[in-house]
Parts: structure tokens; sequence; C-alpha cells
């Protein structure tokens, strides 16, 4: 039997699914900044902390009302999108006519008072919350848990869904000429602000979303974000800064070359995003889908 | 810098530190025994240091308070953040200004390293319970430490013998990729070797980690009998969380972790931690003064259980007041240790021990393994006492450590 660079193909296979998996994960939250970014010209550096949000609020929804899993799915990126749609109201509003800077220094201060907030009431070291659905499938090449198989297809989905509506329905078509020319827009009697906090908010319950699907195999702890939205940040930047398609495939594709880099070379494994990101940079400094701004 | 210092009431005479300059030829430095105890307030390890033990400090004091006589005793608590410049910023200051005579716990090797380093210089205490390293009564040892609870070396040979006798003769190794995580594989594949085992593969993961589910099947294709995970706090929860989502255990391989708190088997919940061993200094359920000890701990602490850190803190400081009572003096710091290592040790969490030349404290370590849900009978009754491993095998031996104290 052949073997890659000492890799037997089985193995190889099972790694690029893996990949795959964490992808979901990556495209899942690069989606919602993307959404944030392309519609509303925010950096929401408070995407972390609400991933971590979405996390806690499941764990909350099932300690102190019962409500399982699934139901969290639902609630859990409501309750979370609607802190958002007060945090747009009360502050990012505010900042609309200043600098990118201004709105990106204010969501990393959030952040910052979030993760202090949780870590003072739930301590650092984590809350457990049980896989929903055990068990698994051998799939000859690895062992496929279930779970990981359904964050990979409700992952899809949700991006598909969030592409579709973004890009080619009619109230995409608004979103998108309210990032354009918001006064022209407005003149034709479309409420923009509204709209603007709105797409705040499913930015923000996407990344609660996200919380929710990542609570029962990773640990529940306040800076669980923290870690994640470097990563993150790094796959929009490859993506395209405000490419909805550009995160989503960017985000499953970033999550292979990572898979695969724990194969060959484990140590570089957190770094080749961001050597990606820094070749992509010189070479196509908007993206790999974006247009030139 | 968020670092905090709080002047405690009930004992502590709080107006005294202020405007009081050092009268180093008094009986005590300054005439108060100033502890300071400096850790996580913050971050990571925050949850088994932190405040439960400013906690432990502060009631060590009035246990011993209670039992005699004795001076004005002050506990004050900075935040290292887990950062060595920031930890040695702490300790200069409390050392230079405050009058701080003497510093206990500092989690974190890197900061342990840094803080044992100025207390030589300025000849204070310094009483770890929270950090790893055993190089700290090895290469780094010194005459003004004393290294309380536990070290990598015991934890790997604790650990890591353990399984080896229970048959678990092949080991792959998931280690964090830094000075920690390789001393510990590197302790642990030591033992395992010497004890007829083999290693059969490793992978080093980067430092810290969210998903660990490819290392696990890297892990799972080698075969081998035991996963030892050469890793800490949230790295080792995603790693045993994830084992038990890809059916490692069912799968017929063991979990070792090698170092794991019970703040940990707390934030990952009996139904995916159980099976696990693990080499513990102390815990809460093994007699009627610890359980005493730890219903009032939780009291204080938002329901959490004290963990071994905690109460090593608590162990240290009652006996560095024994030593300074003893002594009549807190001024000089290498004397009070000579006193220390002088002395029995005897208290009510960690019973009667020894402190050795090279400053490492000397008791019985336990292997516990985590129990099945259906097994645990109240909040935080998670462990089940597997083997007592008797003290003197339980430390890297004197003569091996490589300390310049040892002659």
């Amino acid at each position: 039997m052949f073997e890659l660079l000492g890799v037997p193909p089985q193995a190889l296979l099972g790694q690029l699914l893996l990949g795959l998996i964490n992808g979901a994960f990556y495209a899942l939250l690069s989606l919602g900044l993307a959404v944030i970014f392309g519609l509303m010209n925010v950096i929401n550096f408070t995407h972390g902390a609400q991933y971590m949000m979405g996390a806690f609020v499941a764990w909350m929804l099932l300690q102190y009302a019962g409500i399982p899993y699934w139901g969290a799915l639902v609630l859990s990126p409501l309750i979370v999108g609607a802190t958002g749609i007060v945090i747009e109201r009360l502050l990012i509003s505010r900042l609309y006519h200043l600098d990118h800077l201004y709105g990106l220094l204010l969501t990393f201060g959030l952040a910052l008072i979030v993760e202090g907030l949780f870590r003072q009431q739930y301590g650092s070291s984590g809350l457990p919350y049980t896989n929903p659905i055990p068990g698994g499938q051998n799939l000859g090449f690895m062992f496929l848990p279930w779970y990981r198989g359904w964050v990979v297809a409700f992952s899809l989905a949700v991006c598909l869904v969030t592409w579709f509506t973004i890009e080619r329905t009619k109230l995409g078509a608004y979103l998108r000429a309210a990032t354009e020319r918001p006064d022209l827009v407005q003149a034709f009697g479309v409420n923009v602000p509204r709209m603007i906090t709105l797409t705040y908010g499913v930015g923000v319950g996407l990344a609660a979303l996200a919380g929710v699907l990542a609570a029962p195999i990773y640990t529940v702890n306040p800076t669980m974000g923290s870690n994640l939205i470097i990563v993150v940040f790094a796959v929009v930047v490859i993506g395209g800064m405000g490419s909805i398609a550009g995160s989503i495939v960017t985000g499953f594709g970033l999550g292979v070359v990572e898979g695969l880099t724990k194969v060959f070379w484990p140590e570089a494994s957190a770094t080749v995003i961001f050597v990606i990101m820094a070749i992509v940079l010189m070479v196509r400094p908007q993206g790999l889908f974006g247009t030139p701004r | 810098m968020k670092t905090k210092s709080m002047l405690l009431g009930g004992l502590a005479a709080a107006a005294l530190c202020v405007g009081t300059t050092g009268h180093a030829s008094a009986q005590m430095s300054d005439g108060v025994i100033k502890i300071g105890v400096l850790n996580d307030q913050s971050g990571t390890y925050a949850d088994l240091s932190g405040q439960g033990s400013v906690f432990a400090a502060r009631k060590a004091v009035e246990d011993f308070c209670k039992a005699q006589k004795c001076e004005k005793i002050e506990v004050v608590f900075g935040d290292h953040q887990n950062k060595p410049d920031i930890g040695a910023g702490v300790a200069r200051r409390w050392y230079d200004v405050e009058q701080v005579d003497m510093i206990v716990d500092t989690p974190t090797s890197s900061v342990a390293f840094a803080v044992n380093q100025i207390t030589r210089e300025k000849n204070k205490v310094f009483l770890n319970s929270g950090a790893g390293a055993s190089d700290l009564t090895g290469s780094a040892c010194s005459p003004n430490l004393v290294h309380w609870t536990y070290d990598t070396w015991a934890l790997a040979h604790g650990t890591g013998s353990a399984i080896v006798k229970q048959g678990g003769k092949s080991w792959y190794f998931l280690t964090a990729d830094y000075a920690f995580g390789h001393a510990l594989e590197r302790d642990t594949a030591a033992v395992v070797e010497k004890m007829g085992g083999k290693v059969v593969g490793k992978v080093r993961h980067p430092f810290p980690a969210q998903d660990f589910s490819s290392f696990l099947l890297q892990a799972q294709a080698s075969k081998a009998q035991v996963i030892g995970l050469a890793n800490a706090g949230a790295d080792t929860i995603n790693s045993i969380k994830q084992a038990s989502e890809f059916g490692i255990v069912q799968g017929g391989q063991k979990l070792a972790g090698l170092l794991v708190f019970i703040t940990d088997v707390h934030a990952l919940g009996l139904k995916t931690a159980q099976g696990l061993t693990f080499t513990e200094a102390w815990y809460w359920d093994t007699s009627d003064a610890n359980r005493a000890f730890a219903k009032e701990f939780a009291a204080a602490n938002k329901g959490n259980y004290p963990t071994m850190v905690q109460a090593g803190v608590y162990s240290a400081v009652m006996h560095y007041l024994k030593a300074v009572h003893a002594l009549g003096s807190d001024a000089d710091g290498a004397k009070v240790v000579a006193k220390m290592k002088e002395m029995p040790t005897d208290d009510k969490l960690f019973g009667k021990g020894t402190i050795r030349a090279d400053g490492r404290k000397i008791h019985d370590l336990m292997l516990v393994e985590v129990k099945k849900p259906e097994e645990s009978k109240g909040p935080w009754d998670y462990h089940k006492v597997v083997a007592t491993i008797p003290a003197a095998e339980a430390f890297r031996p004197l003569a091996e450590g490589g300390c310049a104290l040892v002659k």
C-alpha cells in the first residue's frame, strides 16, 4: 500500500474530514464577521465574546431552565442577538460617522468587559456541557462522531442560507444597497437604521449559534472566544473583508489546510493560517474573494 | 497594572502598615508579619489558586492565632496574570516598599522562577504551592525557597508508574509544545521506559489549542494502550472532552492526565471525566479535618471546593508561622527557611511531613480515579483514592536533582 510522506491514505482521508469539520466553525464565525463588516463597515471585535456568550447561554438554559441543547440552538442566538441589538443601538450606532478604528476599539473594549464579567461570575476553569448526540459511525478510515457530522451539515446549511439571503433575495439587495448609498435607499422609504441594527443582531446571532455548536466539544469558559477570534479574523482577511462567499469558502478551506498541517508538522498548525494570511496580503491585498475598495 | 492589594481585617491592624518604616532590629521586621499571596487572580489558573489561596492563607493565620498568642499578621494579595515580568514587579514592590516578609502560592512555573530569584536576592521567603517545575528544587534551588505541594517529577512518577503497573505498557504522548509540556513528557517517558514500558509515539500540539481531534486520531491510530496528556488547564479539558467524543476510552485506550486539578474535573463533569487516573497531593474527602476545611472554604468561594494548591497554601503558611515563632524573628529569610527545614511539619490538612535540604516538602501523594456519575454522592464528590504513594517514593531522590545546597 502506498503512503504519502509516511502517512497512510486512510489516515489522510480522516484528517481531511476533520479539517472540514473545524472549517465549519471558522466559516460560521467568519460569516458573522463578514456580514457585519460587509453591511455595516464595523470590525466587530466583540465577536469572540459573543460566541462565548452563546455557549454560556446554552449552559444557563440547561442549568436554570432545563432547556436542552436543541432548544438552546434556537433560543441562545435569539437572546445573544438581542443583546447585540441593544449594544448597536446604545453604543456602536454613535460611531458610524467616525473612522473604523473607533468601532474596533469600542468592540474590543466591550469584549474585555464581557469576558471579565463572566469570569467573575463563573470562574476561569469552565463548565461542563454534555454531548447531545453521543456515539458515532466507523467509516472504515476513521470514527466519525455523530455530533461532528451534525455540526458540519448544519453549519453548511446555515452558511448557504445566509449567502442566498444576502446575495440572491430582495432583502439582501436592500441591505447591499444600503451599504453603498444609505441616503438614497432611505429616500426610497426604507428604514436604513433599523435594517442596520437587525443586521448586527443577525451577525451576533451567528456567533452565538457557533457558540452553542461548540459547547459540547470545546471547553465552555470565558476565554474560549478570545482564543479563536484571532484565527477567524485571519480567515476573514484571507477571504476578503466583507465577502460572504469568500468567508465561507475560506473558512472550510483553511480548516482543511490546518488539519493537514496537524499531521505533517503539528507544531506549526497554529501558525499556518497566519503565514497564508501574510502571503495573501502581499499578493492580493483585497483577499481571495474580495473586490478592491 | 491591575494588581490589587488589600489589607485584611480581623487579626490585622490595617492602620499599622501605613507610615511604618521597617525596624529590622525589632523582633519582627516593622513589628508585623506580612504575607503576600501572589497568584493568578483573573486568568486560567484563577480557580485553582486565586482568591481561594487568599482564603486559605487567612484561614491558616486565624487557626494559628487561635492556638496561641500571636503578633500582628497581615495577608495581602496580588495578580501576576501568569506573566513573569508582572509577577517580578509585584514581588519587588512588596519586598522593597511594602515590607512583605514572605510570598506564597505563585502558580505558573515561569513566574515562580522569577519570584524565586528575587526572593533570594532580598533574603526573604518564598513558599511555592502552585507551580509545577521540579527544577525549583533542582538546578534553581535556593536557601529561601520551599516547594510545597507537588512537582512535575512527582506527577510523572505517580501517574506513570501506577499505570504501567496496571498493564499500560505502550504510551503515546499528547504534549503541549512549551517547556512545561516537554518536561512532563520527558519525566513520564523516563518512568515508563524504566519500568519496562515503551513510548510508541508523540505529537506536540500548539499551546493553547482548541481542537484536538486530529491529534487524538493520530494517537488512536498508534494503537498505544495509554495516551498521556502532557498538558494542563483548558488544553487538558479539551483533550479529554474530545477523546470522549471520539470514543477513545470505549475503544480500549486509557487516558492518563499528567496534571489534573479537581477544578478541571468539575469543568468536565463526571460523565466525561470518569475513569481518569491521576496524582493528587491532597483531596478534601479524606479526613474530618479536610472535610470541615472544604465546607468552610466552599461557603466563602461560591461553592467551589479547595484544590491541592489551595490546601498547600494553608499548610505552608501554618508551618511558616510556627517557624517564625520558634525563631522569634522574621527578618532573615534564609534563617526562617532553615528553621522550617529543621522542624517537622504537622498541620490538620497535610498531616506530618518534612522539608528536605533542597527545599522540597515531603509528604504522601495519592493516586486517584474519577468516579462514575452514579458513584458520586454529593457536590464535588469526584475522586476515588486508588493508592497511596508513600512520601519516601513520591518525590525525586535528593541526590538526583542537582541542587547546589545538597552536599
